[in-house]
């Protein structure tokens, strides 16, 4: 991380600039569970690539499987005064579906269900080859960069939080039962972050540059 | 070496891109690894930051001023603002979740309106010693400010869930759009910051050694 001359061009690979604060550094092979800090402002540059693309990958599509469980089986079930009223997760977000707050509806759908499937569902289609060892498809650095611009956007975790906080209002007017799709919508976070944590976008930049 | 003496990319006659962190000569517009646009290191863009600020500004205005919920029951029909919201849990003595709406509905958005504004004007004026308490208050922004939209979720699942025709019915109120749109606003705000600025100094319009 000490070079402060402009390198040839061919040796630009051998360089890392901070994404947040655009410290240069040299990258150096790393260790099995070695991870590289920016010397200046601690943003992690490599996480350790001791998980394989494989884990990635089954990651991804466990969580696939699970949103497709929490969208179609009950997520939530109010009963008070001998009325009940059972809610999908499809139902909660088409609950702006009338009048002027429609396009809502719509982009809550996007947040909490095809935004993160549309990022499984890219992370499998870069990694896969990559995993086994053949060159990466077509478009999949497009694809790439679009899971990562489409984090902050995907909202699942802040769904399960929002529910949370929705039981709480209703616990008074009626008794609320928790659906087999809540608990999948649970599961499908914390596989989200274990996934998220694994992965090195490093490691799979330079995957997709070199193979 | 000093943090503040790391040579940057640009201060190498580099362009760093900060989608995978690969490194190019100065001037080339398009990262030929991951594609993604190369953006040179100028206060240009703080322009966008502040257009989108304003905009989460103006909508949070009605956001706070019409009602979130429409919440009709057998003993009548009432309507609750953000504020109202919280005030009522506080009155059922649901203090935990009272604070968590309060954090994430009121203190979030407005505190994100005070650092961005902070970030943005602080930007060019401090020397690179405030990079370390900037970056942390940008990197606070950007991770905290997707969590404000707790309160439109729980409009969605209340509105979906409360229908039990005359006993009890709850409906979304014109707040839940412009309180999305604000915190959506917003985030753009913050993502649009560019953060290598901040180590950029004073002389942000130095051209390269």
């Amino acid at each position: 991380m000490l070079n402060p001359l402009p390198a040839a061009p061919d040796r630009l690979t051998e360089l890392m600039a901070c994404p947040r604060c655009d410290a240069l550094h040299r990258v150096e092979a790393l260790e099995e569970t070695q991870r590289a800090e920016c010397a200046r402002c601690g943003t992690i540059l490599i996480a350790p690539p001791a998980r394989s693309f494989l884990h990635v990958i089954a990651l991804a599509f466990t969580a696939m499987i699970l949103m497709f469980g929490a969208m179609f089986f009950p997520f939530l079930k109010i009963s008070a005064q001998g009325l009940s009223h059972d809610s999908s997760i499809f139902r909660a977000a088409m609950a702006f579906s009338d009048g002027i707050v429609a396009p809502l509806s719509l982009a809550v759908m996007l947040m909490i269900v095809a935004l993160p499937v549309v990022r499984f569902a890219a992370l499998i289609y870069v990694l896969w080859p990559l995993a086994n060892g053949r060159s990466a498809w077509p478009r999949a650095q497009r694809l790439f960069r679009l899971a990562e611009e489409l984090q902050p956007w995907s909202m699942a975790e802040i769904f399960i939080i929002g529910t949370a906080v929705a039981l709480v209002k209703v616990a008074g007017l009626a008794t609320v039962s928790l659906g087999p799709a809540f608990w999948a919508f649970c599961a499908l976070i914390i596989v989200t972050a274990l996934k998220n944590s694994f992965l090195s976008k490093w490691t799979i930049w330079q995957a997709i540059e070199q193979q | 070496m000093t943090p503040e003496a790391i040579p940057t990319a640009h201060d190498c006659g580099l362009i760093g891109c900060t989608s995978c962190g690969r490194v190019w000569p100065q001037g080339t517009a398009r990262c030929a690894r991951c594609g993604a646009p190369l953006s040179p290191v100028d206060s240009a863009g703080l322009q966008k930051v502040w257009a989108w600020l304003i905009a989460g500004i103006i909508f949070y205005i009605p956001a706070n001023l019409y009602p979130m919920l429409r919440t009709s029951t057998i003993t009548g029909s009432q309507e609750n603002t953000i504020l109202g919201g919280v005030v009522e849990l506080v009155a059922h003595h649901n203090y935990g979740v009272a604070a968590i709406v309060f954090l994430a509905s009121i203190m979030i958005p407005l505190a994100k309106f005070l650092a961005i504004s902070y970030l943005a004007l602080a930007v060019g004026h401090e020397n690179r010693a405030g990079g370390h308490r900037h970056l942390w208050l940008y990197e606070v922004v950007e991770f905290i400010g997707r969590w404000s939209m707790i309160d439109v979720f729980v409009v969605a699942i209340l509105s979906a869930l409360v229908q039990l025709g005359f006993v009890a019915s709850i409906h979304p109120g014109p707040a839940a759009v412009s309180f999305a749109l604000s915190v959506a606003f917003t985030m753009l705000s913050a993502q649009s910051f560019d953060p290598r600025l901040i180590w950029r100094g004073p002389t942000v319009n130095k051209e390269p050694q």
